[in-house]
């Protein structure tokens, strides 16, 4: 079943055109993995996907429900790992949760039992009753995994999601993550740098200035490319030119005009 | 329901924040004391007649922590945005009123506790309360509080970065203040100030707690209270579409 189905979408920062009429669609439970350069379209798909940015022009549907019409609806079965941390570090960890619990609907009971969950998870049960503000980059990230996973969503967004970390942190993160695929049907939509980690998706698709380069298997990919690895695959597509933060930018832009 | 639990969780936040904080409960408290305690003292022998000036000033200062109070917390919105915390209230299937309804009635209870404790300080100035007098004062702070704060929240969506916060002081905090006549009696003022202080928000709120806690007025509490809520109407409406823009 197609749980995400994105068609002709397009977005305009002003002059910039951040996505560029890209069409691909996520089966329910797959790993999809939304590669490309710096300032390549990555986050702009991604807020247009959780309903914090409207797109010029397309659609996008996830579970089914346009991200334009349906907003509430799409939001209640996603969670999301943003890029940079979403946290509030004047609260503990448990009152982060809490709150995120209850803006999702989540009752008393199922909170309660919900939160010890998540940390456990997370290996953060012992720090629920710290500030936020007292953790590290690795475990506010952890937190935030804990977050998102924590109202049970169909699709769980992560963006960047191990940007940053240690080695060590980045392969417990890769842990919950295949954990938590393995116990539920949950269905992963991230985008990454780390090539190697991109090995475990089931689709990836490069994406580049705005378009969708390829999108196949990775071990299609490297067949196809006749290289050993993604990076390889990934820097034959997107050639070695480093590249400027203008997507990036236009949005933070556009998010400060507004 | 669901928008009710949603404003809820919202309010609960704030109150969380002020509780966790309580240096700021103090720290924020300096101000208005200083202009009480220092600037009514010295004044009084210079007035003649009517009640002193520290009582006289009284409301205003209570206006006056309400006022900043509020402001305060609608700009942590800002806050919110630069530090990411934003996007986690964005992306929750919660509807855009319910935000901003939410951290409104927030910033209000915290204005109206900040107003509450300066409103204790009444017999320093030789003002007698009663139950009566604490329980429609709490409600005229509360009213105030939801207009500053609306004000506030619609100043946070515009306002890009914290750097602008020094403008706000300067250009909308202080204005406020100082038109509002909380310091000083309005019926003498030249016409140009006068004209200032009847556009002023603040100068109903005013007028509405003196009227309260020591009973002088220049216009009707009923006229004050409309023209309080109709503009926390409008600031609201605004808020509100404001925020279904940079969905």
């Amino acid at each position: 079943m197609e749980i995400i189905k994105v068609e002709n979408l397009s977005r305009r920062f002003n002059k910039f055109l951040a996505v560029d009429s890209i069409s691909f669609s996520v089966q329910e439970g797959e790993i999809f993995g939304f590669l490309g350069p710096n300032g390549a379209g990555k986050t702009t798909t991604i807020n247009i996907l959780c309903t914090l940015l409207k797109p010029t022009s397309g659609n996008a549907y996830v579970s089914c429900c346009d991200t334009t019409k349906e907003p509430n609806k799409v939001r209640s079965q996603i969670g999301i790992v943003f890029q940079d941390p979403s946290l509030d570090d004047r609260l503990t960890a448990e009152d982060n949760l809490r709150f995120h619990g209850r803006l999702y609907h989540l009752g008393s009971e199922e909170i309660n039992k919900r939160i010890p969950e998540v940390l456990n998870l997370v290996e953060l049960y012992d720090r629920k009753n710290d500030f936020v503000r007292k953790f590290s980059g690795g475990m506010k990230r952890r937190l935030e995994i804990a977050r998102g996973l924590m109202h049970r969503p169909k699709i769980l967004f992560l963006d960047e999601p191990t940007l940053g970390l240690d080695p060590q942190t980045r392969a417990h993160i890769w842990d919950y993550i295949l954990k938590m695929r393995k116990e539920t049907n949950l269905t992963i939509f991230m985008t990454t740098h780390y090539m190697q980690e991109a090995d475990v998706c089931d689709k990836a698709a490069i994406i580049d200035h705005g378009k969708i380069a390829d999108l196949d298997t990775p071990l299609n990919l490297k067949s196809k490319y006749n290289e050993q690895t993604l990076e390889g695959v990934f820097l034959k597509i997107t050639g070695r030119e480093i590249r400027s933060q203008a997507g990036e930018s236009a949005w933070s832009q556009w998010m400060r005009r507004t | 329901m669901s928008d009710i639990l949603a404003i809820y969780v919202l309010w609960l936040r704030d109150i969380k924040h002020y509780w966790y904080d309580k240096i700021r409960i103090f720290a924020s408290l300096g101000q208005p004391l200083l202009i009480l305690f220092v600037l009514g003292t010295a004044l009084t022998p210079t007035l003649q007649g009517g009640v002193s000036f520290s009582k006289y000033i009284f409301p205003g200062v209570i206006s006056m922590t309400v006022l900043f109070t509020s402001i305060f917390s609608a700009i942590s919105i800002v806050w919110d945005r630069e530090f990411g915390f934003l996007k986690e209230v964005l992306v929750a299937p919660i509807s855009r009123w319910s935000i901003v309804a939410g951290k409104a009635l927030g910033g209000s209870t915290v204005a109206v506790m900040q107003g509450a404790i300066m409103l204790f300080m009444a017999p320093l100035v030789g003002v007698e309360l009663n139950l009566l007098i604490i329980v429609k004062s709490i409600l005229a702070m509360f009213i105030i509080a939801l207009a500053m704060n609306s004000l506030g929240i619609v100043i946070a969506a515009r306002m890009k970065e914290m750097e602008g916060f020094q403008m706000v002081v300067n250009f909308i905090i202080m204005p406020l203040f100082f038109l509002s006549g909380a310091l000083f009696p309005t019926d003498k003022l030249p016409q140009w100030l006068l004209l200032l202080n009847r556009f002023d928000p603040l100068t109903y709120g005013v007028d509405l707690l003196r009227k309260t806690i020591i009973g002088i007025s220049n216009f009707h509490s009923i006229i004050n209270i409309g023209v309080l809520l109709v503009f926390t109407l409008i600031m609201f409406s605004i808020a509100v579409f404001e925020f279904n823009i940079s969905e």
